[in-house]
């Protein structure tokens, strides 16, 4: 750098960016393309939580498969043994394990995302990005850890010689629904928190609570059919059909109820996004 | 395309004060969601709540390739301004036109996690800066020379020397390449030798023909990079022109006024400390204790100050110390009483604390005196402008009546020449 001669005028690409600051004005546009430049940085920052998740754990990665393992030991024990819970001709443990498996992934991604701003106040306050890339980025970053914990499952279904069907081609799709779930809660209250640090406290008795409003240790099918389409509200009630039934081939309620599940993640996620674009203003003075 | 690079036009930043800066209560939101549910979503600012201007109808165009110094006192609106600039907030009211991408560097280290590598340090931290992927790579081997820590690339940054940490911190900030670079007072890091070359590289990007904006309260550092300098005082732009005039108005002007307009003792603004002990008045004396107006290179001189104690208290471990600044600011000199040991024990009512000096040694010219009081470590009073100004004359330092050099030179030194053989 110091043999750069001090007359030399370095020919400066010039981009035609221009843009405008103003006052914030009511609801503000989503900007999804700004947010399409700005992938790398949501790539790097979901890498660094991977990367950092496990960091200086005597187990390391192992836990990514002992946290779904151990769980589903205790409810195949406490449910599938001691309560008798019906898993609908599956046996328990992997049925419990097919349905932990979203649910893990969904909850890390909840917790994760929700409390995200707040872990990066300094950010915040120091530079400008999208903001919706934390949430985003803090949520992907519970993508290996299912990555992982998906491994385990395919010995669970070769130990029960459960063949998986074609249906496990829309996995992928049961998996997005998972993870906009997570996201459309996440982006809500990640907002929130930002002003209400109540969010740090909600969050933990809104996965216990949620999680007993899924089908995870028990089947669906316990569920009375009138009130079946208020429990399809719940989208990770979806999802976890959605796992079963794509992977072990169980019979659901009928595609009626992911679709429900669908349509409110949908409402939830985009009305997210347009409350967190328009708090995204005061972000950085209320840190 | 025109050669505006920023224009600012009536920017204006309000903050809220008090103890509800950071919102209201959820209880209260919820109470008034209840009455009026729609209002919940409304951004919140009542009208008439404390609060004050941080920025107060800024205008201003900087042209591209232009190098803008912005200075003023604690306070004054320059990181709000920095801010507004960089996005990271928006304004209050008007408006800025930004023609070019803009690459900020408030604060160096931005994103760093002990965690990390080194190497993984530098992806991190560039992305959040606003680096390509590709753009970092070709810059790695580069960065790590700047750096100079080759050897603990793949070392966790928490293993590292605070100084390696800023280098390294420095390094990839150093090489942002935008069309516009906003920085604020982030060259301070570092051991010497690595400031001076924070500094060159920042030379080198005011002459690469970059348009800077740059926040600094080194003087040295502004005349150094920047032809123009705009002063905030209070949020707005009070003066701004070439840098030599600029530092002169800021300091003959901004600081003045804040240290003479009123008497020590009855001096609020700007003024930090728990107030057990208050700085009362300043003065200067000669070796008789006789009160003088302009001090001499040489002299044996007292600087005297004046303090009065909060009422009914007997204060023990009372820490005082002294600043000798230039008129514009740079810091010469800190001397604290604790430097040297014993602290003041039993201090009440009023009285003066007096610093001697033999033999003073700063040359011809004014400077800015600065003092603080601790207790116990904890800072009692602290004016943070400076006590006030003393004059100093030339004076027969060297006892030969020789005036010493006749240049820009700040300190005399009491040394001899020896011929050794």
């Amino acid at each position: 750098m110091e043999n750069i001669p001090a007359s030399s005028p370095v020919s400066l690409p010039s981009s035609k960016a221009h843009f405008l600051i103003e006052p914030p004005r009511g609801w503000a546009a989503l900007e999804l393309r700004e947010l399409w430049l700005y992938r790398e940085l949501l790539f790097f920052l979901a890498w660094r939580d991977i990367k950092l998740r496990y960091k200086q754990t005597a187990l390391g990665a192992a836990w990514a498969i002992l946290q779904p393992l151990l769980t589903m030991v205790i409810f195949s024990v406490i449910f599938g043994q001691l309560a008798k819970l019906p898993s609908d001709g599956i046996p328990y443990p992997i049925f419990t394990y097919t349905a932990l498996l979203p649910w893990q992934l969904f909850a890390f991604a909840l917790t994760n995302s929700s409390n995200s701003l707040i872990n990066s106040q300094n950010l915040i306050s120091k530079v400008y990005f999208p903001r919706l890339i934390i949430p985003l980025a803090s949520t992907l970053a519970g993508v290996m850890d299912f990555a992982i914990s998906f491994i385990v499952l395919l010995g669970l279904m070769a130990y029960y010689h459960i063949a998986p069907t074609v249906a496990i081609l829309y996995l992928p799709l049961f998996l997005l629904l998972a993870l906009l779930s997570a996201l459309a809660v996440g982006v809500w209250l990640s907002a929130l928190s930002v002003e209400y640090r109540d969010v740090r406290y909600i969050v933990p008795f809104l996965t216990q609570f949620w999680m007993y409003a899924t089908p995870i240790a028990y089947a669906s099918s316990l569920i009375p059919e009138n009130w079946r389409l208020f429990y399809g509200l719940n989208p990770m009630t979806g999802v976890v059909e959605g796992f079963r039934w794509a992977l072990l081939g169980m019979q659901t309620s009928g595609g009626f109820m992911i679709l429900v599940s669908a349509a409110v993640v949908l409402v939830m996620f985009i009305s997210g996004l347009y409350y967190f674009r328009r708090m995204e203003n005061n972000f950085a003075d209320v840190i | 395309m025109s050669d505006i690079a920023i224009r600012a036009d009536d920017l204006s930043k309000q903050y809220r004060i008090g103890a509800h800066v950071a919102g209201r209560t959820l209880r209260e939101t919820l109470v008034s969601a209840l009455r009026a549910p729609l209002r919940w979503f409304e951004p919140k600012s009542k009208p008439g709540e404390n609060t004050f201007w941080a920025l107060d109808s800024v205008s201003f165009d900087i042209k591209h390739g232009e190098a803008v110094g912005i200075i003023g006192r604690n306070g004054a609106g320059k990181s709000t301004l920095l801010k507004i600039i960089s996005r990271i907030t928006k304004p209050t009211r008007g408006l800025a036109e930004i023609y070019g991408r803009v690459g900020s560097l408030l604060e160096v280290g931005t994103g760093f996690h002990s965690e990390l590598s080194g190497r993984e340090n530098i992806y991190l931290n560039g992305a959040i800066l606003g680096m390509k992927r590709r753009e970092i790579e070709r810059k790695f081997d580069e960065i790590v020379d700047f750096a100079e820590i080759e050897k603990f690339l793949d070392t966790p940054a928490k293993y590292y020397s605070s100084g390696m940490y800023m280098r390294l911190a420095f390094a990839v900030a150093a090489h942002l390449e935008p069309e516009i670079l906003v920085v604020d007072e982030v060259l301070a890091v570092g051991d010497t030798e690595f400031q001076k070359k924070c500094l060159g590289k920042m030379g080198d990007v005011t002459r690469q023909g970059r348009t800077v904006l740059f926040v600094s309260h080194n003087m040295g550092a502004i005349e150094n990079f920047c032809r123009n300098v705009i002063v905030l005082d209070k949020g707005k732009v009070v003066n701004s022109g070439e840098t030599a005039d600029m530092i002169n108005y800021y300091s003959g002007n901004i600081i003045k006024d804040s240290i003479s307009k009123s008497a020590l003792e009855d001096r609020v603004e700007n003024r930090s400390g728990d107030g057990r002990i208050r700085f009362t008045d300043f003065c200067m004396k000669d070796s008789n204790n006789t009160p003088i107006g302009v001090a001499r290179s040489g002299m044996d001189l007292i600087l005297e100050f004046g303090f009065k104690a909060a009422e009914n208290l007997t204060l023990q471990n009372v820490d005082i110390g002294i600043s000798i600044s230039t008129y514009a600011g740079q810091i010469i000199t800190v001397h604290y009483q604790s430097y040297k040991g014993d602290l003041f024990k039993d201090i009440s009512g009023s009285g003066s604390f007096q610093f001697h000096l033999k033999k003073f040694p700063f040359t011809q010219g004014r400077y800015l005196i600065g003092a603080r009081i601790l207790i116990s470590g904890r800072e009692a009073d602290w004016p943070v402008d400076g006590i006030g100004y003393i004059d100093v004359e030339t004076g027969d330092f060297f006892g030969t009546g020789s005036a010493g050099w006749n240049g820009p030179a700040t300190l005399n030194l009491d040394g001899t020449w020896q011929l050794e053989k």
